[in-house]
This record gives structure tokens, sequence and C-alpha cells, in this order.
């Protein structure tokens, strides 16, 4: 048994949802009681769908149990196929139908329905959600695709790739296909597919007559990029464009393996934030401490960009997905980051608020826990919210992706022109750190002068301050001033000092400047 | 019935026997809530509760998607997940509640009840919280109350979460003393202030002692027994009002407190049983309905003759039927609910204007047809459903807001009508140009 407050994932069937939800004639029938019918509003009211999700519930409830519902299930199953017509049919149980042992692949055999159906067998207490729509995506793609197809002999036409991973419900899934379909378009590429998002099943048939995959999301479309470059021999390109680097890496190893030449200009770049990044305002970036959460893609990603391109440093790397934690940890061991891997929200917020950032790069969770700690925060990943569908184009790959993550990382921050003045005008009534950055709705008071958690993790008590002390810390520019208290407070601990004094905290600073 | 001067004498005339009335059933793919949905309002309400829920990743996401959205401070309320090994049998499932029990206690410590709320598959694999929960009461004594109920989605839909809950109450609440003097509880949980409202209205009549279920905080429980009259602020607390029932008290039946009409035949069925004068009723709540058919008469001019289709959610659909055609006038093109519960509903029944189509359960495809093909003006129907309607060109209101927001009494009949009016106005207020 496990305690979840929050939590990071659904169930592996919300998955598969979100893989029926992005295609095109497929629909998918989940016996299960009604109650888990909610899942229509994820698509209908956070990613403002105009349809109804192409999803069926059996409803069954307690009086149907036992004989009856072989017969429930088969009839909805009936008038699914009759009134949708699907060309593609998901069949699947919840949680609770596993439990009773319903058999829903066998029941929908048992009709000869005139549309292929498959039975999705997801583990419903042993896997989450990224998994479901892994699955799912795989078996459609095993089971659709044409295996007598190869790709067209090249004679001087344009390479041809497919797009996989993007889906429903994803973080920016939406803006990444636009972005990195250009990209490929300046290339010379041509998708030739994208999946599942907009593929039909029809579509999905042709998979084989690309040149190559590119793996956007390998949550996702990883099984399915493996099972391709097995059995059509389709190399698969699973670098991520995420962040400035990112994409000039991915662009080099797409024109290797597409055999093309990128364009100068291209490879130069397209985006502002290498300058923007440089240029001195930015300077008040440098060594600032981030904590990144994440699916693993997302929070590695985060990591080069926040390390090499803005010049942050990374306290904190972690990742809800178990899957690929070995990759992430030794990630977080080189950049002297500690690492964790956890799917539990409790254990998060104990992270950040032991580790205290002066920002932190998460998913909505973390950034209710950034809110309540004063914190700065930006949303790099999934599970996602009303917010993270921005009526804007706002992608996360790519050059114009790069250029978001700029903009949507360091807005929260101060700004570095702004801290100067605030520590030149320090006593000035109103110009004063109390209240904050003026770009932020709600003056939130920086980690210096925030009630902070020190005060709520009673671990050790903390060493008191003498008044001399304490005058002295309030000259110190209050965005180093938390640092500075918790390094002082720190030292005193480790010394056994129970008053810190003028001494104690100039004795600190030259402990720490070592 | 006595008409009083509030009864609404131009709306069609009600239907004598309410158990005439043609009823549509429907038993198909539904799209709505289970009763843990329920959780999400009472944990604002009683404000040292703690519910955990015993269920899958499935009812945490649940929670999580529909509740997230209405929640601005940390929840009281969590999942306790099933996971491969529990369902096998392979561990012992005390020593888990026990686990989870103490670590919520401690970062929760201003907790003093907590509800260990049963799901689908706890119910399926026979879980048994009544007794984990006496168990977790004799080690928490005094301090903490652990109780259980289910509102698994194979026996409960959205609201009926809190009929389990009150349910769980019900049986719990001491014996009132023999020979105790008449008392009122009322059942359903109100928002704080429109509970002090009703508060004051029962004091000016000298209706009393009154109790409100669910309190604010565990403690100062009513007592119940043959003096105990109780009034249904909720349609859908069938469970809760069996066992009170069962226990000696009496429901005084009444329609429900749902715009003017139905507020003021509410307090007079609690009026009546205490034997408050007519005069007294009248100069008491002669204020609160003035106010209230003032707050409806800008909506009413907005809403006359509008259509309206009604899906079913939250049970509360007969009442609002009830108060849109008689109140403001609108033209009521169907009205569903996920049950009917003919005894609960007998007062409403018979103020419903004749020839309103009722629909018990859902097939929501077949009701969605029924729905696109009569173009209503407005639609009342749940999140899932609301945007793809707006789509193809109809006006919606989420049914959720009318367990969110104070819609009873006489105060809050205006807010009510906004909640209908303003989908009406926005669409007239938006103009995208050519
Ligand atoms: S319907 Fe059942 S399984 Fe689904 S969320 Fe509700 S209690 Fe959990």
């Amino acid at each position: 048994m496990k305690l979840a407050i929050w939590s990071y994932e659904g169930p592996p069937h919300i998955g598969a949802i979100r893989v029926a939800a992005a295609m095109e004639g497929v629909h998918y029938l989940i016996h299960a009681p009604q109650g888990d019918s909610y899942a229509d509003l994820l698509l209908t009211m956070i990613e403002r769908r105009r349809t109804r999700p192409p999803v069926t519930y059996s409803s069954f409830q307690s009086r149907d149990l036992g004989r009856d519902m072989a017969a429930l299930f088969q009839r909805t199953l009936r008038e699914t196929v009759d009134r949708f017509r699907p060309r593609l049919l998901l069949v699947g149980a919840s949680c609770t139908a596993e439990l009773l042992g319903d058999d829903p692949g066998g029941l929908a055999r048992a009709l000869d329905l005139p549309v292929p159906v498959i039975a999705l067998d997801l583990p419903a207490n042993a896997r989450k959600e990224n998994w479901g729509a892994a699955e799912t995506f795989y078996q459609i793609v095993r089971t659709l695709a044409d295996r007598t197809l190869s790709p067209p002999p090249r004679n001087g036409r344009r390479p041809l790739c497919n797009l996989l991973g993007p889906t429903s419900l994803g973080f920016r899934h939406r803006d990444d296909v636009i972005e990195v379909s250009r990209l490929l378009e300046a290339m010379g590429i041509d998708v030739a597919l994208t999946a599942p998002m907009g593929a039909s099943p029809e579509d999905i048939k042709t998979i084989g007559r690309a040149d190559f995959n590119v793996v956007l999301y390998p949550e996702i479309a990883a099984p399915a990029a493996a099972w391709l470059e097995r059995t059509f021999h389709q190399p698969r390109i699973d670098t991520v464009p995420l962040g400035y680097g990112a994409t000039r890496d991915f662009i080099a190893r797409v024109a290797e393996v597409a055999g093309v030449v990128a364009p100068d200009a291209m490879i130069a770049g397209w985006s502002n934030l290498p300058w923007w990044s440089r240029s001195v305002d930015s300077t008040y970036l440098t060594g600032k401490r981030v904590v990144i959460f994440g699916d693993t893609t997302h929070a590695m990603a985060a990591a080069r960009v926040a390390t090499d391109e803005l010049g942050l440093t990374v306290a904190g790397l972690g990742t809800y997905s178990r899957e690929c934690q070995a990759v992430l940890k030794a990630a977080a061991q080189d950049l002297g980051a500690e690492a964790l891997v956890t799917d539990d929200y409790l254990e998060v917020e104990d992270w950040i608020g032991r580790l205290r950032p002066e920002l932190v790069l998460g998913t909505q969770m973390e950034r209710h826990i950034a809110k309540r700690l004063g914190i700065a925060s930006a949303v790099i990943s999934a599970p996602v919210h009303v917010e993270d569908f921005p009526a804007r184009y706002s992608p996360q790959m790519g050059f114009e992706g790069a250029n978001v993550l700029f903009d949507s990382w360091t807005h929260p921050l101060m700004r570095g022109l702004e801290e100067h003045l605030l520590t030149m005008f320090r006593d000035d009534f109103e110009f004063n750190d109390a209240s904050g950055p003026s770009h932020l709705p709600h003056a939130i008071p920086f980690s210096g002068t925030a009630a902070g958690p020190s005060s709520a993790t009673p671990s050790t008590p903390a060493p008191v301050w003498a008044a001399e002390a304490e005058r002295e810390l309030g000259k110190i520019p209050f965005f180093v001033r938390g640092k500075a208290r918790r390094n002082t407070e720190q030292f005193a601990n480790d010394r056994g000092i129970a008053v810190i004094t003028l001494g104690t905290l100039y004795d600190a600073k030259s402990h720490f400047a070592r | 019935m006595t008409v009083i001067p509030v009864m609404n004498e131009d709306c069609a005339s009600p239907v004598a026997d309410a158990f005439r009335r043609d009823v549509r059933q429907e038993r198909g793919p539904r799209q709505m809530f289970c009763g843990l949905a329920g959780l999400i309002w009472l944990h604002r309400k009683m404000t040292d509760a703690f519910f955990l829920v015993v269920g899958s990743r499935t009812c945490a996401h649940f929670l999580q998607s529909a509740g997230g959205v209405m929640i601005f401070a940390e929840p009281r309320f969590a999942t306790l997940l099933l996971e491969e090994r529990d369902l096998a049998g392979l561990t012992d499932v005390d020593d888990g509640l026990d686990d989870a029990v103490a670590r919520i206690l401690k970062r929760r410590p201003d907790v003093r009840q907590i509800y260990l709320v049963g799901s689908c598959p706890s119910e399926v694999i026979k879980l048994d919280l009544s007794r984990a929960a006496r168990r977790l009461t004799s080690t928490y004594h005094p301090r903490v109350t652990v109780r259980h109920y289910a509102a698994s989605g194979l026996d409960t839909v959205f609201t009926r979460g809190e009929d389990a809950c009150l349910a769980a109450i019900a049986r719990d609440l001491p014996d009132a003393a023999p020979g105790a003097r008449a008392s009122l509880i009322v059942l359903g949980a109100l928002p704080d202030i429109v509970e002090d409202q009703f508060r004051r209205l029962f004091d000016a009549l000298g209706i009393g002692p009154v109790s409100f279920l669910p309190g604010k905080r565990q403690g100062s429980l009513p007592g119940v027994g043959r003096a105990t009259r109780l009034l249904l602020a909720q349609p859908f607390l069938a469970e809760t009002t069996r066992i009170l029932e069962a226990r000696g008290a009496l429901r005084l039946p009444a329609p429900y407190p749902i715009g003017v009409e139905g507020t003021s035949l509410w307090l007079k069925a609690a009026a009546d049983a205490w034997a408050v004068d007519a005069g007294r009723f009248d100069a008491v709540t002669a204020p609160g309905r003035e106010r209230g058919i003032r707050a409806l008469e800008g909506h009413a001019a907005l809403l006359r003759q509008r259509r309206i289709f009604l899906f079913p959610d939250s049970e509360l659909e007969i009442p609002l039927a009830r108060f849109l055609s008689r109140e403001l006038g609108m033209t009521v093109i169907e009205a569903g609910t996920p049950y009917l519960h003919r005894t609960l509903m007998d007062a409403e029944l018979s103020l419903l204007p004749d020839g309103i189509p009722l629909t018990e359960g859902q097939d929501v495809d077949r009701q969605l047809d029924r729905c696109r093909a009569a173009r209503p003006d407005l639609v009342l129907c749940g999140l899932g459903l609301a945007n793809p309607l707006e789509a193809v060109g109809l006006t919606t209101k989420w049914s959720i807001e009318l367990i969110f927001s104070p819609i009873h009494g006489y105060e809050q009949a205006g807010d009510l009508a906004q909640l209908f009016s303003r989908p009406m106005t926005r669409m007239t207020a938006l103009d995208f140009g050519r």
C-alpha cells in the first residue's frame, strides 16, 4: 500500500486514452464502472478538445456483477461499433474490471466484429500512464504496419521520416510537432507520418515507407521505434531537440542519418538563447541554484540547458519515471546534483525543501511546492494543467523552443538590473526587497526574507543570531541573504555554536568562499 | 399542500399524483462521476476531517483531476493505493492502514476525524474497512474518530458519496435523551454562509434546537430519537434519511430550498412541525422572499421561455427543473437524474409542471442525440460534455458548479439564476467580427 496525495501519472488506461484520442478513426471501449468516465474531462477541459473523446465506458454497476457482465460488455461493444464506425477498435479493462477477471479481448473476439480489434493488456495496478501509452502505441503499430512496405528508392527524392510519440495531453506536444516539422522541412526532409497525433489506422499501415524515425518522446514511442528498427531496419533518432545545444545535436544526427547537409544558417542557430544568455543582464543567472524534476526526457534536457546554456547550478535532478533512472542518476552525479527517483510527492516536497533552490523546474506539482516555499518556478514536464495549453504558439523543442525555455525559466526570477537597483536603493521605502519583483503579481518575498521551511524542519535547533550579526546580515543583498543565512547557520550547527556573532558570520563567509 | 402567498401562481397546474408521471429509464454507457467526488466538497466543509480513499491509481487520478481545479490549499484527502501484493493478499492491509493514518496525523495534527473511503477495488476484494475503522478509533480515541463509508462507482453516483459519508455519521449519532423536546436536524453539506442564514431564520421562527449535518467539526454531534425532525437540504440523502428514520427521526416532507418558492415551502415544513403561526412565518420570511424575488427579476427576463436540457449528474436536476420552470419561466426539454427516489422527490414532483420529460439513468450517446436534435438554448451538463456541446453551437452550464457554489435559500436565489443566465449573457457579449 502506498500513500498518494498527488500522483504524477494516471493508470495505464489513461495512457491508452491519450493515444486513442490523438488519432483519427480509432475508438476505445473500456470495461469500467461509470465513474471512470471522468477521464473525458481531461481532454475536454484541460486540452479544450472540441469533440467528445473517442472513448466509451461500459459503466457496469454492482447489480451487473456476475452473469450479466459479459452481455453488458458485448452489447456496449456492438452499439459502439454501430454508432462510431471506428476503423480500429481498442478494448481493455480498467482496474476494477481487471480485478473481476473479465476478459474484454476474448469477449470482443467472440463477436466477430467488422473492424480490427486490439485487446490491450495493461496491468492496472502494476503499470502507469506512460507505460500504457507506450504499450498501446506499440500494439497499434505492430498490428497495423504493412510489413511488405519499404522506403521507395532514393533516386534524388527527399528523405522521409516518421515523427513518433506526440499524444493528447502531452506537455506542448502540439507545438513541438510543428517546430520539429519546420526544422526537418528546412533540412529538405519530409515528414511521412506523425503518430499517434493525427494519424489514422490507414496512415499507420504505411509506417514502413519512411527512411528513419524521429523519437520525440521516448517515454511513449521508444518500444514502437525499437520494433520498427528491428522489423523495417529504420534507424531511429533519439536525440531529443530540447534546448539549443540539443537541437544542434539533433540537426547533426538527422543530417547524418538522412544523408543531407543542413544549411549553414541553420547550424549557426536560429535561436536568441545564446545571445540572451551571454548579454550582461543575464549575469545574475550565474550559479543560481535550480532543482529539476519531471519525466526523464524533460528533466535530463532541462539539466543540460540549465547548466550549459544558462549557467545555473543544478542542485537536484529527479524524475518520477523509474524506467530510465540509471541515466538520470549518472547525469546527476556528473553535475554534482542530488538525484531523486520517486513518484511520491511527499518525498519530492522534502527534497526541494531541503535543497532550497532559487528556481524549481518541475511539473505542476512542484510549482505548487515552490509557491508554498516562496521560490520561483516554471513548468517543464507533464502531468499537465490547463495552463500548459496556452493559446499562443509555445513549443519546448527546436530553436523556438529554446527561446521559450529562456523566457519561461528566467521570467519568474528577479531581473538582473532589478536586483542591482534593489541593492543600491535598499533603504528606499517602496523599492525594497519586501516588495518583491515588480513583474510578479503577488510580491513573493524572496528566499532570504521568506518564512522559509527552516522553521518547519525541526531536526536541529537553529542557532540564535546576535543582534549585531543579524543587522549585518540585513546589509547583505537580499538575493544572496537567504544563502548566507543558511550557510552561516549550518556552519554554526556543525561547530556547535549556539549564538551567531559577527565573527561567526564572517568565519562562515570565509569558510564557504574557499 | 397549503398554498402560501409566495407560491408561484402563474405556472402550469401541478400534477395531482406525482407517481403517475412517466419516467424514461435508460441503461447504457454513462458520463458521470462516482461517489468519491463527494469528499472534494466535504473536506472543505468538515474542517477537521481527512478522507483516505483506499483504492487504485484510477481513484487517485480521478480525485486529482476533478478536485485539482477546486483546491487552493493542501487537500485533506489522499489515496492509499492498493498494489499488486495487497490485491493478491500477500500483505497485511492493517499495517498499511496504520502506517498511513499515523503519517497523516503527523502531518496534519489538526485532524480529528478520518474517513476510510471504500472504492471499487476495495469493494471487489472485500476489504473490511469498517473493522479497520473501529480498530483505529480505539487506537486514537478520544483525539481522533475513524469512520468508514463506501463511495465506489459500482454503487454510487457523484453526490451519493455525501450520502454515504453522512450515513456513516448518522450511525454514530448518540441517542437523544428520553423525553427530549423536539429538535431539528438539517441534512446536507451547505456552505457556512447559507447555514448561518438558515440558522437565523429558524431562530426568528422559534424553531429549535437546530443542528446541521455535517457540521464543521467533529464533536457536538446531535442526539437522535423520536423527537428528532429531519429537514433535507439536499435531495440525494436517501441512505442517511433511512438510517435516521430507523432511529426514530421523522422526515418533514418538503421541496428542497432551491429558489424562493422552494425555500419558503421548505421553511414552512419546519414551521408547521413547530406550529409557528402564519403571521409570524410571513413576517419572518417576507424580507428574504422579497429580496429573492427582486434578485430573480433581471435573470428571468433573460431566461423566460428559453429552452433548457438537463443532463443527469448531481440529483439536483428535478428541483432545478422546478425552479427554472416555475420561477424563471424556462421550458425544460428534458430533466435527467441518475436516480429517482420517489419518496424524497414527491414534494418536488407535485410542483413540477406536467409534461416535462424525466429520464432516470443514462445512455449518454442517445441522450446527446436527443439534446442536439432539440437544439436547446442552454444545457446543464458535466465537465466532460460541456466543451463538445459548445463546439456544436450550444450554450452550456457545468453542473458541478451547483455543488460548489452557494445556491440554497432566499439570498442565493439570484446567484443560482445567474449561474444559468451568465452563459447566455456571455454568448451575446462575444463578438468576433465577421
Ligand atoms: S469508479 Fe471506482 S475505480 Fe473509478 S475512481 Fe470511482 S471508485 Fe475508483
